[in-house]
């Protein structure tokens, strides 16, 4: 995507030209981020930056084996274990439980325990190195699980148990009559569909320090996505009441949703030492090796698909059995799973649908969010299910998927009335113009027969991928939390957003900035956001579900549109014309006269949003983004490896608020789903943990191995956030996949059914193709 | 730090950074591999990092300029055991006579650590998976160790005894390699596959050096030699390939017979990277890509020739 540089200027231009009307032009316009300074100085400090006076390093003690039952904690020869500081289960003053939907997930492991890598004690020390001797001379005694659990389908058969059942949640979502339209089917397609962990690859390690202050109040600073959700953990854990408890979001290097759960451990962890200590500092950084074995990833899954069309291609019925690894502890799985239930048939129209969705527990780590939270996994089966069904019915990809798409008029099949401001249509035509799709498949299938019958190893393909994604969270989600924030001014007129959205890299502080200085008529400079700190800032909701831009962008730009009312009610803002002068000077005018000047704002759904949870039923978001993908691969059967040659990525997102933000997300957002579907591959030692937790051994792309990535965006309006903006965050995530695979599979003739695919999964369907 | 004396009843220093390559050896006596040998650090130091391992106590070749240089003459270059992979890649002869070790050096890690790590740790870290050993088996390498007992040259295809062996002695230091230009009209050919494109271990590697007699489709191999990497527990030379490919026409040779003599050659495994087929397969692959690339050229010298 090119950032013309005179884009700047254009904003500048605009700032001074609408000063009659609060209309800058903010909204859509490329100004640089305003976190980027002090990360391209090397100002900004991380966790790991931080040396509080003090301070003690903190260290894990896990255990090693698939579940089971601690027997005894040995503490070895040659330590002056008096020196240390040591938590156990026995130190939690509240509940030894992480607070998610459920709480099974004990902070440290008492007797029971599920998994390997299960925190089971804490130590602290001044000295790293003899913290790490220490660590490496504490002998967990552990009688193993004896069935472990690792696979989706043992779950469900009870080849084991991790729990009764093995089941932590069971969805269905239906419409219509599937016997109905069985019947009415002339052609079916079958198929089953899996994808792997993977792991988020935050370039910042997790980490947290603790401390009390003199006011005998409890900091915790760290890297999260979810300030409030740390501080829902820490206060059930030390029982203590939110006014002695505050969180201090600090820089935070990327999370993926990697950030949103676990972080709450480390933070119960780093304060369980610091209480012990006697309030002392105390931090508690993983390295990346602790880091990738203990934290969550994204669920594995495996989906059964079934589904029939008449010989036109019209979609007759969509049988989907959809199942989520959720590892040992319930975590967010429920919340995943449904949003990948309802992103399991697409974006189709069939009016005879089931979807069953299972999240299954096993003896891995708990896995967790993952940017796209479910989707991907769903989206994944489905459009490789679609691929199927063409096939059968001898029509391309595309025009299967052209037949069926929804359109206006129709309802989703969770029910969701698709409205007259979304032209799909428009969305597929310019992906398919931009990648020359149909032109290239004929010339890739002409040109691979001929390279077969000479011999050349090369093969190309190129693979189609339609989707949408909810933005926000799922069903009632929004009207639960009831996000809050703020907009406040000092009597220089600066301003300041006040909320808890936590920015890590992902350029969120930038957008509502830019949201506010529009609403308020103020140039970008005149706003900041405000440290995101429990004591300080309202909760806004967590950092997440592609929800910040869009729905706290919605109650910011609120609260600007209130701050200003009141300043041009009581403080003399002219209602017209007025710039920043004028603006500084109502808020010196008005706080002479009141303490403060801030105003609030909370999400008030839109009327026509409705989810009924019991039945699966309803509207489930309240924006859809909805994108057409397409991927050229070349593949070298010399060795199998597959070499993306093309990326073409179309979105319609309703507003784009910051062309490079937006951009730069789904360039991101493609880079990891390449990773998804080619590279990353999580290895699982025979305790049911992550094997390859190194950089070296789980791979992730390059930028020598990441095409040019093509990024197009429409912008029809229709969205619930400013100016019409959707959530977009999490939508690229969902496309490369299976774009990825039906390229592959349509460069061999093969039918590979899984991700990722490696070379030697290549390998494999090759030479299942030739003979 | 003065020469340590020969009487070996001393602990080992903790870190020794000696001037002169005979200050190195004289400690080399002394204290053997007790001394652990290193130049750019790029091995030791990742694993040490990994933590189990103490970090030992070391010699640190660093300051010895003597080992850090490329010398042609004029029938091989001999390049010294601590000159860095950047340095190859960019010298200008290495980039002309020896262009598979050029590339190679190129493919050793990231840039950052083509800056430090030297070819002479590639050898003696002795990986399996070593970027450059293969291509120094393809051109046919020797080496040149040294001791304090004197210095002697060997052929690199003999030098990796087994898994993280060496026939180097514990008094000695690989000083340099020495490798000869390929005459004129041989074809070279090098393939690592990583897991990725860059910054990557390789799942399988081939470094091919192919001498040809007759023209065009006549042609016929009169010497071939081969260098693989993570191909099984060294750095490994195909011996049987070679003999099997000697004096055969080059559009005779098929899969079949690659496969066949490489079942000799090779024993790879099954790890984290990659699997024992996958790798066996591609090596197959990789050969009859070598051979294909030898009948291009030999047709196109008969064309333009």
């Amino acid at each position: 995507m090119k950032v013309p540089d005179d884009a700047m200027a254009a904003v500048a231009v605009a700032a001074t030209a609408a000063a009659a009307a609060p209309r800058l032009g903010l909204l859509g316009a490329a100004v640089a981020r305003k976190d980027a300074p002090a990360k391209i100085l090397g100002q900004a400090r991380y966790v790991d930056d931080l040396v509080r006076p003090g301070m003690l390093h903190g260290a894990t003690v896990r255990t090693r084996c698939a579940g089971g039952t601690l027997e005894r904690i040995e503490f070895g020869p040659g330590i002056d274990w008096d020196a240390f500081v040591v938590v156990s289960a026995a130190d939690v003053p509240g509940i030894n439980a992480t607070q998610m939907i459920e709480q099974d997930q004990p902070v440290l492991a008492d007797r029971c325990f599920r998994h390997a890598g299960e925190p089971v004690l804490l130590l602290a020390h001044p000295d790293r190195d003899l913290l790490r001797a220490a660590v490496e001379a504490v002998t967990l005694h552990e009688w193993p699980e004896p069935s472990p659990v690792f696979s989706i389908d043992d779950a469900l058969a009870q080849r084991g148990q991790v729990c009764p059942g093995n089941v932590y949640r069971d969805y269905l979502m239906q419409r219509g009559d599937i016997a109905a339209g069985e019947a009415a089917a002339e052609v079916v397609f079958e198929g089953r569909f899996e994808t792997g962990a993977q792991e988020h690859v935050y370039i910042e390690p997790q980490g947290m320090i603790a401390h009390v202050d003199a006011a005998g109040v409890l900091v915790v600073e760290g890297s999260m996505q979810c300030p409030y959700y740390v501080l829902g953990t820490l206060t059930a854990v030390t029982g203590r009441d939110a006014g002695r408890v505050r969180v201090v979001h600090c820089t935070t290097g990327g999370g993926f949703g990697g950030k949103e759960e676990y972080p709450s451990h480390i933070a119960a962890h780093a304060a369980l030492l610091s209480l012990k200590a006697g309030g002392r500092p105390v931090k508690l950084v993983y390295d990346r090796s602790e880091d990738m074995l203990a934290t969550p990833k994204r669920h594995p899954s495996r989906t059964l698909v079934r589904i029939g069309a008449r010989r036109d291609g019209r979609l007759c019925f969509m049988d989907i059995d959809f199942a989520l690894d959720g590892g040992a502890y319930t975590t967010l799985s429920p919340v995943v799973l449904s949003r990948g239930v309802i992103h399991a048939p697409g974006p189709y129209a069939c009016a005879n649908a089931r979807v069953r969705g299972r999240a299954v527990a096993t003896h891995h780590p708990p896995n967790g969010a993952f940017r796209g939270f479910g989707a991907p996994q769903s989206i994944f089966a489905i459009e490789q299910a679609m691929d199927g069904l063409a096939r059968a019915l001898g029509l391309s990809p595309l025009e299967l998927r052209r037949v069926n798409m929804l359109r206006p008029g129709d309802r989703s099949v969770a029910g969701q009335p698709i409205d007259h401001t979304t032209d799909f249509d428009a969305v597929l035509d310019q992906a398919l113009r931009e990648s020359g799709y149909v032109a290239k498949r004929e010339a890739f299938a002409a040109s691979n027969a001929r390279n077969a019958a000479s011999g050349d190893p090369l093969r190309h393909g190129i693979g189609l991928a339609t989707f949408h994604h909810g933005a926000g969270f799922t069903g009632n989600g929004e009207v639960v939390l009831a996000s809050e924030a703020r907009v406040r001014a000092d009597v220089d007129g600066r301003v300041e957003v006040v909320a808890s959205s936590s920015e890590m890299g992902q350029g969120n502080t930038t957008t509502l900035c830019q949201v506010v200085a529009e609403a308020l008529g103020l140039p970008l400079d005149r706003v900041s956001q405000a440290p995101v700190d429990t004591f300080d800032v309202p909760d806004s909701g967590p950092t997440v579900a592609s929800r910040t831009c869009m729905v706290v962008g919605l109650i910011v730009e609120q609260a600007a549109r209130r701050l200003r009312a009141e300043l041009i009610e009581k403080a003399g803002l002219p209602a017209s014309g007025a710039d920043e002068h004028a603006f500084a000077a109502a808020c010196a005018r008005y706080l002479d006269g009141h303490p403060r000047l801030e105003a609030q704002a909370r999400y008030e759904p839109p009327a026509n949003v409705q989810w009924d949870e019991t039945v699966f039923q309803g509207s489930p978001y309240a924006s859809y983004a909805w994108a057409a993908y397409v991927a050229e691969v070349e593949v070298d059967l010399t060795t199998c490896e597959v070499a993306l040659s093309g990326f073409t990525a179309v979105q319609e997102v309703g507003k784009v608020v910051n062309p490079v933000i937006a951009a730069g997300q789904v360039e991101g957002g493609v880079v990891q789903g390449i990773g998804f579907a080619l590279f990353e591959k999580v290895s699982w030692g025979g305790n049911g943990a992550m094997a390859n937790n190194r950089l070296t051994n789980y791979i992730i792309p390059t930028s020598a191995d990441i095409p040019p990535v093509r990024v197009f965006f429409q912008e029809q309006p229709g969205g619930i956030g400013p100016a019409g903006a959707k959530g977009l965050g999490e939508l690229p995530m969902d496309g490369p996949g299976p774009a990825i695979l039906s390229a592959v599979n349509s460069a061999l003739g093969s039918r590979i059914a899984s991700l990722p695919v490696l070379p030697e999964d290549v390998m494999a369907a090759a030479a299942g193709v030739a003979s | 730090m003065s020469t340590p004396a020969a009487h070996a009843s001393r602990p080992p220093p903790a870190w020794y950074r000696p001037g002169t390559l005979a200050d190195a050896l004289a400690a080399r006596a002394e204290w053997g591999r007790d001394l652990v040998a290193m130049a750019g650090c790029t091995d030791l130091m990742v694993g040490w990092n990994a933590g189990a391992r103490r970090v030992p106590s070391v010699l640190d070749l660093s300051a010895l300029a003597e080992l850090r240089t490329i010398e042609p003459g004029p029938d091989a270059v001999t390049i010294g055991a601590t000159m860095s992979c950047a340095g190859i890649a960019a010298h200008p002869v290495i980039a002309a006579r020896l262009p598979m070790l050029a590339a190679s050096a190129r493919q050793t890690g990231s840039v950052a650590i083509q800056n430090r790590a030297t070819l002479g740790g590639n050898i003696m870290n002795a990986s399996p998976a070593a970027d450059n050993p293969p291509v120094l088996l393809a051109y046919g390498a020797r080496l040149t160790l040294a001791s304090v007992r004197g210095a002697r040259t060997i052929g690199y295809d003999a030098f990796h005894a087994g898994y993280k062996r060496t026939l180097a002695e514990a008094d000695e230091l690989l000083v340099s390699i020495t490798i000869p230009f390929p005459p004129p009209g041989a074809i070279g050919y090098y393939r690592k596959v990583g897991t990725r494109r860059a910054q990557a271990i390789s799942k399988i590697a081939l470094a091919a050096l192919v001498e040809t007699s007759g023209a065009a489709d006549g042609a016929v191999v009169r010497g071939a030699r081969f260098g693989f990497a993570s191909a099984g527990p060294v750095p490994l030379p195909a011996p049987a390939l070679s003999r099997a490919l000697h004096g055969m026409p080059l559009a005779s040779i098929d899969a079949g017979r690659v496969a066949q003599a490489l079942a000799a050659d090779l024993s790879p495994m099954d790890d984290i990277r990659s699997t024992a087929a996958y790798r066996r397969s591609v090596a197959v692959n990789l050969v009859l890509a070598a051979l294909q690339s030898a009948r291009r050229e030999v047709a196109q010298a008969a064309y333009t020739g």
